[in-house]
């Protein structure tokens, strides 16, 4: 029987990318001979491509529609409360990715003090709930639009700086808000928080409905309004302020020279993930019914730019993505004990030099890639 | 190859003394002069001459202290790029600068961006007649991209582009925002004989829609056959003025650009 070669040009293509890689990762990575690496390099890729190609002839909607079905009946199968209650924080955070890649991916201009707005939105929902005794639906609004003020508002030195300068404005807005927070006793209760903060309640005409602690109705709160603002990124994303950030992005000065008013865009953008970022903070306050300035660390900013970098700068869903993702692994990790946060970091960055331009990538990049492959 | 638009002839931009300093260089100094509509003005003069600052004075990159831009009878001076982008002037950069990363038809759409009206809340909304300026933006575009060559590849990110089509989608873009005033900088430039033939006749058919342009070239070979009017500038002052062939012949510029015969 005549033994099977390795196609020749993957064969070319391994030995340039061993090549290029022989600094960097050491000989024995390649121990497995060239032949029946690539024939495994073949297999994969058919598997691969036959994955990619019935997925590609799936329309966009029908995918959704799918992905949609799981989301929503996930509680009915999975009965676990604990895993229900890791997917309301993911779902959370991919509000936040989802706003944070509005400033960052979208129109380009980094933000290290996101958890900021966070903040913002969580503790505008508890004051008003707590002294107004506003609902959690009008609370959502509330905490939206102050928090895109407020966004808004740290968007004005954004008309000046660019860059990294910008970037150190934006640590310093987000570490002031977290220590006004710690110090304001009078009003925010300093380090303690706020307490008492009132669960929502849905009202059908005589009955009325309790979120209550439970994490299951917090959990379809929270994808329902995952959705709601997907739906409307997707919108803003072709539409002429989308393509507007984008420019901003790519080329600042060529963007005011195509009649893009930077101060303008750079306000709405702001504005959009600062809205977003209320509404998670106001579902995060009500769900937990306490919130205290520990929740809004730096940490926190750091994780959710990391949640939209891994998952892709710009592809609303690789936000997403990121977001679930980074909840989920640290949960898998439990069973590394005290070496968890090690290997997540490991994993972070295995993840990063895999796909520098994040899991998903960039929208456009796939585009051109099917636009040219069909032709 | 020469030849006027049958538009009607007014001055469409004029200069007067305009001085631009940076510290203690004087990159534009005390220049006038005016375009007519419908013509092709070259801007001349050895490199530093104070060209491209000239052009970053006329669309509100740089800030010219002294002196007045008019463009029809509208002043420049105190206006932000993008306001003199919405009255009718659009230019290209002399190093490429256009949007990477996004496709070659989205670059086109941005180019639109001031002819265009739809804002945040009716992004969100979507309006019927926003839908509707959305398709005909559209095809704006793709009309543009036509008539540059450049339909087949409207969904290629623009980095990945040749050189020679990069600078297509340069014009084609500064021209999606159905610009009065076309200010060329360098298009030229890194072209073979070919490709610059090619431009020649892209401009005049650019001139033949009614677009004036301003046109800043080294190449003699560009500039002469199809400039109505050349300006010539040299360590920021304009030394001559007027037809190419007087140019030509003009003692001051063939000094400026070979040294004096007695030197």
């Amino acid at each position: 029987m005549k033994k099977r070669t390795g196609d020749p040009t993957e064969e070319k293509k391994f030995r340039k990318l061993r090549a290029l890689n022989k600094s960097v990762i050491p000989e024995y990575f390649y121990r497995g001979s060239i032949d029946s690496r690539s024939k495994r390099a073949g297999m994969t890729r058919v598997l691969l491509g036959a994955l990619k190609s019935s997925s590609a002839s799936l329309p966009e909607s029908f995918k959704i529609s799918l992905l949609l079905v799981v989301i929503f009946t996930l509680p009915f199968f999975d009965k676990n409360p604990y895993h229900i209650d890791i997917m309301v924080t993911a779902g959370i955070f991919m509000l936040l990715a989802s706003g944070l890649n509005v400033i960052v991916g979208f129109a380009g201009i980094l933000n290290l003090g996101y958890a900021a707005f966070y903040a913002m939105g969580a503790y505008t929902y508890a004051l008003v709930n707590l002294h107004l005794g506003v609902p959690f639906w009008a609370g959502l609004w509330v905490s939206g639009f102050v928090t895109a003020l407020f966004g808004i508002l740290l968007a004005l030195p954004a008309f000046r700086l660019s860059g990294d300068y910008l970037a150190i404005v934006t640590l310093g807005f987000g570490e002031i808000v977290r220590i006004t927070l710690n110090n304001l006793d009078r009003i925010t209760g300093g380090p303690n928080g706020l307490l008492g903060i009132q669960h929502p309640a849905l009202h059908f005409s005589s009955y009325q409905y309790q979120f209550g602690v439970r994490s299951e109705p917090y959990y379809f709160l929270v994808f329902s309004l995952v959705v709601i603002v997907v739906f409307f990124l997707k919108r803003l994303e072709s539409s002429r302020l989308g393509r507007a950030w984008v420019a901003i992005r790519e080329d600042e000065l060529a963007a005011s020279c195509m009649g893009v008013d930077l101060g303008w865009a750079k306000l709405s953008a702001f504005g959009i993930g600062g809205f977003i970022a209320g509404i998670a903070g106001c579902v995060f306050a009500a769900k937990q019914g306490t919130v205290s300035p520990d929740s809004f660390d730096f940490v926190v900013s750091v994780m959710i730019l990391a949640m939209v970098v891994l998952g892709g700068l710009g592809n609303i869903w690789g936000a997403l993505l990121g977001a679930f993702m980074l909840n989920l692994l640290p949960e898998f990790l439990r069973g590394f004990d005290i070496y968890r946060m090690l290997f997540f970091g490991i994993a972070m960055i295995l993840i990063m030099l895999l796909r520098p331009q994040g899991i998903l990538g960039e929208r456009r990049h796939k585009e051109e890639f099917h636009s040219q492959s069909s032709r | 190859m020469k030849k006027e638009s049958k538009l009607a002839d007014f001055t469409i931009l004029s200069l007067k003394n305009v001085t631009k300093r940076f510290g203690g260089v004087t990159a534009v100094d005390d220049v006038s002069f005016s375009i007519h509509s419908g013509k092709v003005v070259s801007l001349i003069g050895p490199n530093g001459a104070g060209k491209t600052t000239l052009f970053n004075c006329i669309t509100g990159m740089a800030y010219s202290e002294t002196g007045s831009i008019y463009f029809t009878d509208t002043l420049l001076n105190r206006l932000s790029p993008y306001q003199i982008t919405g009255k009718g002037i659009a230019r290209t950069f002399q190093t490429i600068r256009l949007f990477k990363h996004m496709t070659v038809l989205e670059n086109v759409l941005v180019g639109a961006h001031s002819i265009t009206r739809g804002n945040l809340l009716n992004a969100l909304l979507v309006p019927r007649w926003l839908k509707a300026e959305e398709k005909r933006v559209r095809t704006h575009a793709n009309q543009l991209l036509e008539f540059f060559g450049l339909s087949g590849k409207s969904h290629m990110l623009a980095h990945n582009l040749s050189y020679g089509h990069q600078k297509k989608l340069e014009i084609a873009r500064a021209l999606a925002a159905n610009p009065k005033l076309l200010l060329l900088d360098e298009p030229a430039a890194g072209m073979n004989a070919k490709e610059k033939e090619e431009l020649l006749k892209l401009i005049c058919s650019i001139r033949d829609r009614g677009v004036t342009i301003l046109l800043i070239e080294h190449d003699m070979k560009v500039v002469m056959p199809i400039s109505n009017h050349v300006v010539v500038l040299d360590y920021g002052k304009k030394i001559a003025e007027g037809t190419p062939k007087e140019i030509q012949n003009h003692p001051q510029v063939i000094e400026a650009y070979l040294g004096k015969r007695n030197a």
